[in-house]
């Protein structure tokens, strides 16, 4: 019984501090996630206070809180949807993996994690978070504008890009041999391929298996089947988080609508849970040495985020400051580079200085993110006017 | 004449639809759908035709509200158009002064028809339209009247409806 009173005490000051830090996040504008992370760090190891006895349940949520992530993310868009944005704007989509991988998978080489450490840095500093860029676009009035729809494209295209990703990400992290690597990667395309043809054509009778008029009885299916489906595809080598991402896309219509309705509360519970643990996990004192790295990582993929929303922006003859409002509002970095970071960390295959990296690179981002994304137009501005003056005198 | 504008329908992946258009006075106006059913009402930047000015989120009664309040004028221009061919009558709305005579009295008892041989085809209250109001309808302020008449019936009409 005094184990479960600690316990209770325990969870219960962890869920209301994380309360606390995002309301304060979002008073102060940016996303909570690296708040979240910084609590983590606070607490578990080599922190200010361990937490014993909740190990097992922080972790089982966490995992949850993966699965959720991109079970949401599939539920956001439709196969239709992510049909057309893979047609309209895969040219797009190859330039920002070139230019956004690329710094992460120098880093890593240089600090000498080997190909499989490249590969997970590459993952991190290329994907943009969808939830914090949907949020602040949201935030700050911007679904109307015209080069709204470019960023939520190339988000569609990072996402699908995702789903590619992950199954090769966990099947090299595994240690497979080549032969082994390509087969989880023709598993997953192949299952990617089926999920989209039957979203496709027969989405509704997924949908009907699911739905239901009683909100508890949903639930409880939506939740089941994501559970079912993500531990399936783990058994597969496939990662847990795709099979629950194409099983979010297979639901569309209404039934997708009402899920992500219910499920969104239960989401950011299990996310905010997912941080901190990865916090937890991640030492304080393994942050200081590679800042450095995380800061010089931050400005360089600042710069090409913003190089492909601009050049993205143009191809669909945006003018000028719209293709400035589109480059800074990929910038933000947040849950799936985690995600990333904690496969890789998980497996144990690459130094765990990569969470480290990782854990300073996304607090940085987060936060830039969203404060490039509100403060480019003022700058863009007085820098066309002095451009604009200069012209004129000249 | 109702001209017809060219609306372009942008899908926005995981948030909803966004249909807007570009008015003669060089600004883009328009409505994003949310998923959700809610709406949001967009106007462009003067300078800046990408961005926006104003996004302003509406509920669904609002935006009925507003689309009725900016779509009843165009009943009237609309009734107009079909009564042009028959020379001599036209359509004219007229409002109902909070205070005055008819505010609070049913419809019969203007008696309209009968002094001044117009007929009231619709009533537009609060951005919705009555289309043929029974005379047992009953006039509050603010409501806007279409008659159709000669003009003479009409001058008479709006005697009726607007001295009282």
């Amino acid at each position: 019984m005094h184990n479960t009173a600690i316990a209770l005490i325990q969870l219960g000051a962890v869920f209301f501090g994380l309360g606390l830090l995002g309301k304060m996040a979002w008073r102060i504008g940016i996303s909570p996630i690296p708040l979240y992370l910084i609590g983590g760090l606070a607490f578990g190891q080599g922190g200010l206070v361990p937490l014993h006895g909740i190990e097992e349940f922080s972790h089982i949520s966490s995992e949850i809180g993966v699965i959720l992530l991109l079970l949401l993310l599939g539920l956001e868009y439709s196969a239709a949807e992510l049909m057309t944005g893979l047609k309209r704007s895969w040219t797009a989509g190859v330039v920002d993996i070139v230019l956004n991988a690329t710094p992460g998978v120098i880093a890593a080489l240089v600090l000498g994690w080997g190909p499989v450490g490249a590969l997970a840095m590459g993952g991190v500093t290329y994907i943009s978070s969808s939830g914090i860029i949907a949020k602040v676009l949201g935030d700050l009035g911007r679904l109307g504008n015209r080069e709204t729809p470019v960023v939520l494209s190339v988000l569609v295209f990072e996402d699908l890009a995702m789903a590619v990703y992950l199954p090769i990400l966990t099947a090299v992290l595994a240690g497979v041999s080549f032969v082994g690597g390509l087969t989880a990667v023709g598993v997953s395309l192949v299952a990617i391929t089926i999920v989209l043809v039957i979203a496709l054509k027969f989405g509704r009778y997924v949908s009907a298996l699911v739905d239901s008029p009683e909100p508890e009885v949903f639930l409880l299916k939506v939740l089941g089947a994501a559970l079912l489906v993500a531990g399936v595809a783990s058994e597969l080598q496939v990662s847990a988080a795709v099979g629950a991402f194409l099983l979010g896309i297979a639901i569309s219509g209404s039934t997708a609508e009402n899920a992500t309705r219910m499920l969104e509360p239960l989401r950011d519970l299990f996310a905010a849970m997912f941080f901190v643990v990865f916090g937890l996990n991640t030492d304080p004192a393994s942050i200081p040495p590679v800042l450095g790295w995380a800061v010089a990582l931050a400005v360089v993929t600042t710069l090409t985020k913003v190089a492909t929303g601009w050049w993205a922006a143009r191809r669909q003859g945006i003018g000028r400051m719209g293709r400035a409002r589109a480059g800074a509002a990929l910038v933000a970095r947040g849950e799936f580079s985690i995600v990333i970071a904690s496969l890789t960390v998980a497996s144990g295959a690459v130094d765990g200085e990569l969470a480290a990296l990782a854990t300073a690179y996304v607090l940085l981002m987060a936060v830039v993110g969203p404060v490039a994304a509100r403060v480019v137009e003022p700058l863009a501005r007085k820098f066309t006017r002095k451009a604009g003056t200069s012209t004129a005198v000249g | 004449m109702i001209g017809r504008v060219n609306v372009e329908v942008t899908p926005l992946p995981g948030i909803g639809t966004r249909q807007d258009f570009v008015i003669r006075a060089g600004r883009r106006i328009g409505v994003i759908t949310h998923r959700d059913g809610k709406f949001e009402l967009i106007v462009s930047h003067e300078d800046d035709p990408d961005g926006c000015a104003a996004s302003i989120a509406l509920t669904p009664s609002e935006a009925s509200t507003l689309a009725g309040l900016l779509g009843s004028p165009q009943l009237v221009a609309h009734l107009e158009e079909q009564h042009r061919e028959v020379a001599g009558i036209s359509t004219k709305q007229f409002p109902i002064i909070p205070g005055s005579r008819f505010d609070g009295s049913p419809l019969s008892e203007t008696e309209l028809r009968t002094r001044t041989g117009a007929s009231i085809v619709a009533v537009v209250r609060a951005g919705s339209v009555h289309p043929s109001p029974r005379p047992d309808f009953v006039f509050a302020g603010g409501d806007l009247v279409v008659v159709v008449g000669t003009s003479d019936g009409l001058t008479a009409a709006a005697e009726l409806l607007g001295g009282g």
